[in-house]
């Protein structure tokens, strides 16, 4: 592997034992190559690496240096997290014996199996795990693209978007407006919006009570609607107002520079604007072939491996599987099958058959917190649903702030889980 | 909830063969309970014909008595105001008076540094027990033995994990909770005794445990997947 050093994180003896151990064995190990180290990717890269002892090269190719979690940046900005508590570093990975190189894949050559960098290295692959995430379609929002996000976040990747819109938010002027553009189906983590306008209305509920929330949707229906509803009326009265697309809510159109967004031929003045685009796979997927015109990239149920290459898995949300939502929760789930799998193939280990499953909570209001969740397995097409759950509506307090406390107890175990 | 399970695992050991007993479990092993009474508690109680108060009081009919509640022994303030708010002697509030006394009852007098091991005290409530009312002879007397969660065949209980099928199988679970044993919100699952644990998931899949998460992944365990986890986060529990 013609890696460079300097694109090696973690200790030098670190990188020196992983680049010296198959030349010292006098063989060379498979190799694993894993694009992303987001909850997909890291999760997978992890379990290889830990489960064969060794016996797996596996190399993890991830641009950033700490992993801001998506999941609970809505608790940021309601003020219920820090900001710092997000990020997660790789070290951990790295000691579990993983390549991990911090550069950007820009290509795949299925014919040769190596994956392009930016650096303009290539790395050969026996198995390649492909888990970008998402990328927004470009004009989804007319008057949107990535070039405004300063100007109307969308703080739907991880990183410092989240920041900024917090910062709109708080500086806000009094009695202001915040537009929420929703995103069509299918988008990662169904309840997310519905969650953060719970998050927005409990900051500005504190600090600039007579400011209103809009929400503009395109969907006739959303995950957890009834939850969100009952606690927009319970802890936010009057506060928020949804469109939905029998009042035009799939008919929206922003002009950033004028903090505008005209729904439905209707020019509206806003303050704050959190724009969430139509998703797609990240892009790599697409550069790799690996995506139809869906814009996802389609899998088989049983182990998530691409239908247009047997050496290739796509999981998280770049991956069209069926039934799950795209969750991080999800994410994790399936790479611990893909784990299996690759493992299984390249060492002769054990496999065992694909179960899946995946639970959502989100924070409505101080300790008022709600859960989704299901299992699933491998039908003839895709992922099915096999049992399902979903909080209630009227539950009491006591309850509520039970699962508020799971959610931490979740969010702690799934982080440790990948970065711990 | 800790507690209590630890207190079914080591009592459940020591099960019945008698098919007809299969839910109930007796409290512990009253023969060595007695052992562990004579050395733990007789310098300062006495139990059983004639026992008087001494430096303690007896603890002849303790179960389901008040707190505090001989009115011919002078007991600390702490215990009588528990009395009061009352605090009754049953298998529970015995069973963690006895594992560190000043964790129940701040202000007591009962200079006892505790009995920490679950298995130990298990056997010496066994012991006292039966120097309290039964209740072939009193039927609202305190049962003197605990009901297993679930009803398991012995088949079930002794089926043998699969290590390596849990090991699979645990990474579903380790989403949640932390393979360091780790627990804040969500409870650690590392180290249980296997029985423990299978007795919880069958609780969980049979719906007599009411959490929806659990309910729906125990769902489609299988007896043979509960053990092979059982097993998985019993070894991980030893490295
Ligand atoms: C506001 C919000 C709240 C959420 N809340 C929850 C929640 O409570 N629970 C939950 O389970 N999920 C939640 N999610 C969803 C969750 O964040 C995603 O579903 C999850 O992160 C998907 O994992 P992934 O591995 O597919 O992608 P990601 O975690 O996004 O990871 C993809 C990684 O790939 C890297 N990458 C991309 N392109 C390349 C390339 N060309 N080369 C190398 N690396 C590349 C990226 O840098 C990134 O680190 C939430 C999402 C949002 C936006």
């Amino acid at each position: 592997m013609k890696l460079k050093r300097r694109s090696f994180l973690g200790t030098a003896t670190l990188a020196t034992a992983s680049l010296s151990a198959p030349a010292l064995m006098g063989q060379t190990r498979p190799r694993v190559v894993v694009i992303g180290g987001g909850s997909g990717g890291g999760t997978v890269a992890r379990y290889i690496a830990k489960d064969s002892n060794g016996a797996v090269d596996v190399t993890l190719i991830e641009p950033s240096r700490r992993y801001y979690t998506c999941y609970f940046s809505n608790l940021y900005l309601g003020g219920f997290w820090e900001y710092d508590a997000l990020g997660h570093d790789y070290g951990n990975i790295a000691r579990t014996g993983v390549n991990v190189v911090h550069d950007w894949a820009v290509g795949v050559d299925r014919d040769a199996q190596t994956v392009a960098l930016a650096s303009g290295e290539r790395v050969p692959y026996d198995r390649l795990v492909v888990a970008p995430g998402i990328d927004f379609v470009e004009g989804s929002v007319p008057g949107w693209d990535v070039s405004q996000q300063s100007l109307m976040p969308h703080a739907y990747k991880s990183g410092t978007q989240v920041q900024l819109l917090k910062h709109q938010i708080e500086t806000m002027r009094e009695g202001g407006l915040f537009v929420m553009v929703a995103p069509p189906n299918p988008y990662r983590c169904p309840p997310g919006p519905g969650e953060r306008v719970c998050m927005v209305a409990h900051m500005l509920a504190q600090s600039n009570p007579s400011a209103k929330i809009l929400v503009v949707d395109p969907k006739e229906t959303y995950s957890k609607q009834a939850l969100f509803e009952e606690g927009w009326e319970r802890h936010y009265p009057g506060m928020v107002t949804r469109i939905g697309p029998d009042f035009g809510g799939e008919n929206v159109e922003v002009r950033p520079e004028e903090m505008e967004v005209i729904i439905d031929g209707m020019v509206e003045k806003a303050d704050v604007v959190n724009v969430i685009p139509a998703q797609k796979a990240g892009k790599i997927a697409e550069l790799a072939g690996l995506t139809n015109d869906t814009g996802w990239a389609p899998v088989r149920p049983g182990d998530m491996r691409s239908t247009m290459d047997e050496n290739i898995f796509v999981l998280g949300d770049a991956s069209h599987q069926g039934a799950m939502p795209k969750s991080g929760f999800s994410a994790n789930s399936q790479a611990k099958v893909v784990a299996n799998v690759i493992r299984g193939e390249l060492t002769g280990s054990r496999i065992f058959p694909a179960r899946y499953s995946n639970t959502c909570w989100s924070l409505i209001a101080t300790d008022d917190g709600v859960k989704v969740g299901a299992t699933y397995e491998p039908g003839a097409e895709q992922i099915e649903s096999v049992t399902s759950f979903i909080s209630q509506t009227g539950e009491d307090a006591d309850l509520r702030r039970q699962t508020y406390e799971e959610s931490i107890g979740w969010y702690n175990g799934i982080v440790a889980d990948i970065f711990g | 909830m800790k507690q209590p399970l630890k207190l079914l695992f080591c009592i459940g050991a020591l099960l019945a063969p008698v098919q007809t007993v299969a839910q109930a479990i007796p409290i512990g092993d009253a023969t060595a309970g007695a052992e562990i009474y004579r050395r733990e508690c007789a310098s300062c109680h006495q139990i059983g014909d004639g026992a008087q108060h001494r430096i303690g009081p007896h603890l002849n009919r303790i179960f389901d008595r008040g707190a505090g509640s001989h009115d011919d022994f002078r007991y600390s303030e702490a215990l009588l105001r528990q009395g009061r708010d009352g605090l009754r002697w049953d298998l529970r509030r015995l069973d963690a008076y006895i594992e560190n006394p000043r964790a129940l009852v701040s202000g007591t007098r009962m200079s006892y540094r505790g009995l920490s091991d679950p298995e130990r005290r298990a056997d010496l409530i066994a012991y006292m027990r039966a120097y309290s009312d039964q209740p072939q002879n009193i039927p609202e007397a305190a049962p003197t033995a605990r009901g297993r969660e679930v009803n398991l065949s012995a088949e079930i209980l002794s089926i043998e994990g699969d290590i390596e099928y849990g090991e699979f199988l645990s990474s579903e679970c380790t989403t949640c909770h932390q393979r360091s044993g780790d627990h804040a919100g969500i409870p650690g699952i590392v180290g249980w005794p296997e029985e423990d644990f299978v007795v919880a998931m069958h609780a969980y899949k049979q719906k007599l445990r009411p959490h929806e998460v659990m309910q729906s992944v125990a769902q489609r365990l299988d007896e043979e997947e509960i053990a092979a986890l059982a097993a998985y986060f019993r070894e991980l529990g030893r490295e």
